[in-house]
């Protein structure tokens, strides 16, 4: 190990209890897990039903805090308006907020009784306890991960590229797909990458708004929730599972963000 | 006439400014910090809307009441101190972004890139990332991006204030070459820059011009004291007499063709000052002022003497002989050669 400035001893210290503090918890869940029985537990198909589940939504949620997170960074870093303080607290308000109040507030918006609710069910739609509901559940608490990271990353980068790309005779939009998402690819893949992680993990909205019907919205948390009570092996091996996956998606981040430091220098 | 018609105002910057640039002219526009160069520019360009006024070009108004081009269809390209060359992009890829932005195909646009980028000498680099660029390097490419828009204005914002001493004089002559002819505007604060790039000069201080006109006329006759400081001379005004002109600092005999009685001004080079510390015999033909000194300078390889009115540009040894401090008595002696007499 290097030292490259001086960290007191004792911060050192402390940052080792907390390394040790996040740690053990995950250390001691796989001392019980049941190796022998470990691929039968997790391959049963309720099992595989939640895990796959839980992937395509996390995808899909992706893909909606994308395409709505990157318009709302935008509009946030690059334009001023009155009460914009006011909107970034809202957006980011899923952020600080329990889950379970976010899966209570989408059934009041889209819930069969709900504010649009009733205008969907004259459409033929039902989003509530649907899959469809698990996406909405899971872009809800993920889409400020993106908006937040994002936003961030645009306002380091500064408009000066984009003022020459205008002088240029660049238009907006081409400033947009040319410069400015080039510029800020970094930030949009880590903040994507954070939002699937999110995503991935979402439970107490997604129970809440979408119920646990196995294969339609029993995401693999709720799987988990549910084993615990019946066999707890397999919500052990399941966990461990979704630890591997989540670990997965943490390399990526780290991986993204340290292109973003590269770019920057 | 076609041409830049330029004046607005921005009344949080205190900015208050008309200027005009007749197609195929470069002016440089002298000024401090704070005067409002950049302001300018940015205004032109594009980036920053005025409280009031109006800006054209022929029939295309920029801003006016009611009017707001943006910037992309101005035609105004612009080149900051830095490069700013976009770091995603190869060198190439750069200077072909004008022509892409355009609408010209991939191949056309391409084909221009490379003919700008060997009109700056650089088209060996045009495989390389900016990052792997110098800095003259960098603004070279810069440079050819900026050309490859097809401007009808050019805004150059001190391009060379940022550059290492040694490739100043190459770029500046690169400036020059691809200058000529076309309407650009640079914003400087090196006379250097304005006596070689420039035809006009407009000298602006306070958010207004303070003088302009001719670059050699009014650099080698300034009629603002704000203007001899920045072209390094010493600037006396006051009323024409006889053999010479009656000035703050007393009567200076110069040869002259003005009629007694008229408003005039002396330009004196720094250089052309000797510096006594104790009084010397009066000569004719030679000035004598008796001042005390404020300040001493180092510029570069000179020191300068300021005092309230004058200044004298010694050399080192020079300085350390005559023992000079602030508040010490000197005499600053100057041929009436030497000085230049003009009205105002």
């Amino acid at each position: 190990m290097t030292i490259s400035s001086a960290v007191p001893r004792w911060i050192v210290v402390i940052a080792a209890i907390g390394a040790v503090f996040v740690l053990l918890p995950i250390v001691a869940m796989t001392t019980r897990v049941d190796w022998g029985q470990f691929f039968p537990l997790i391959s049963s198909a309720a099992s595989r039903d939640a895990l796959l589940l839980s992937l395509r939504t996390s995808l899909a949620s992706t893909v909606v805090c994308v395409v709505l997170g990157v318009p709302m960074s935008l509009v946030l870093a690059r334009t001023t308006f009155a009460g914009q303080r006011a909107v970034r607290a809202l957006v980011l308000l899923p952020l600080v907020l329990p889950p379970v109040i976010g899966g209570i507030a989408l059934l009041a918006a889209y819930g069969r009784m709900g504010l649009l609710g009733q205008t969907f069910q004259v459409l033929g739609i039902q989003i509530a306890f649907s899959t469809t509901a698990v996406v909405l559940a899971q872009s809800f608490v993920a889409l400020p991960f993106l908006v937040l990271s994002l936003e961030g990353a645009l306002r380091i980068a500064g408009t000066r590229y984009e003022a020459v790309a205008a002088t240029l005779g660049a238009s907006p939009s081409t400033v947009l797909w040319r410069v400015t998402m080039p510029l800020v690819l970094p930030a949009i893949l880590s903040g994507a990458v954070l939002s699937f992680a999110r995503a991935l993990g979402e439970f107490g909205a997604t129970l809440t708004f979408a119920g646990s019907l196995q294969g339609v919205t029993r995401t693999l948390p709720l799987e988990i929730y549910l084993q615990r009570e019946t066999d707890p092996d397999a919500a052990v091996a399941l966990a461990l599972v979704l630890v591997v996956v989540s670990l997965l998606v943490v390399g990526l981040t780290l991986r993204t963000s340290g292109v973003t430091r590269r770019s920057a220098l | 006439m076609t041409g830049l018609a330029f004046h607005a105002t921005v009344a949080a910057r205190r900015f208050d400014l008309a200027l005009d640039v007749p197609e195929g002219t470069t002016v440089a526009v002298l000024g401090p910090n704070g005067a409002g160069k950049s302001t300018l520019l940015a205004l032109i360009a594009g980036l920053l809307k005025p409280d009031a006024g109006t800006a054209a070009w022929g029939g295309t108004t920029f801003f006016g009441a009611d009017v707001w081009l943006p910037p992309h269809r101005r035609g105004v390209a612009m080149l900051a101190q830095e490069a700013l060359l976009f770091p995603h992009l190869s060198v190439l890829e750069n200077v072909a972004f004008g022509p892409r932005s355009a609408g010209q195909a991939r191949v056309a646009s391409r084909e221009a890139a490379l003919h700008w980028l060997e009109e700056v000498e650089a088209a060996d680099l045009a495989t390389k990332r900016p990052g792997e660029l110098s800095g003259g390097q960098a603004q070279r490419v810069a440079i050819a991006r900026a050309l490859a828009a097809d401007p009808t204005l050019l805004l150059l914002d001190e391009p060379l204030a940022a550059l290492d001493i040694a490739v100043t004089p190459t770029l500046r002559r690169m400036l020059r070459r691809v200058l000529a002819g076309r309407t650009a505007i640079i914003v400087t604060h090196e006379v250097l820059d304005a006596l070689t790039l420039a035809d006009r000069v407009v000298v602006i201080g306070h958010g207004g011009v303070v003088e302009q006109g001719d670059t050699r006329e009014v650099l080698e006759r300034p009629r603002h004291p704000f203007t001899a400081e920045l072209a390094g001379l010493n600037l006396l005004r006051g009323r024409v007499v006889e053999g010479g002109i009656e000035t703050p600092v007393g009567r200076v005999s110069a040869a002259s063709r003005l009629i007694a009685g008229t408003r005039g001004a002396a330009a004196l080079r720094p250089s052309a000052i000797t510096v006594h510390a104790t009084e010397p015999g009066q000569r004719a033909g030679v000035n004598l002022v008796r001042v005390e000194v404020s300040d001493l300078e180092p510029r570069g390889d000179v020191i300068r003497v300021r005092s309230a009115a004058l200044f004298a540009d010694l050399t080192p040894a020079q300085a350390a002989a005559l023992d000079l401090e602030p508040g010490s008595t000197a005499w600053f002696a100057f041929a009436a050669d030497d000085v230049s007499l003009y009205g105002l």
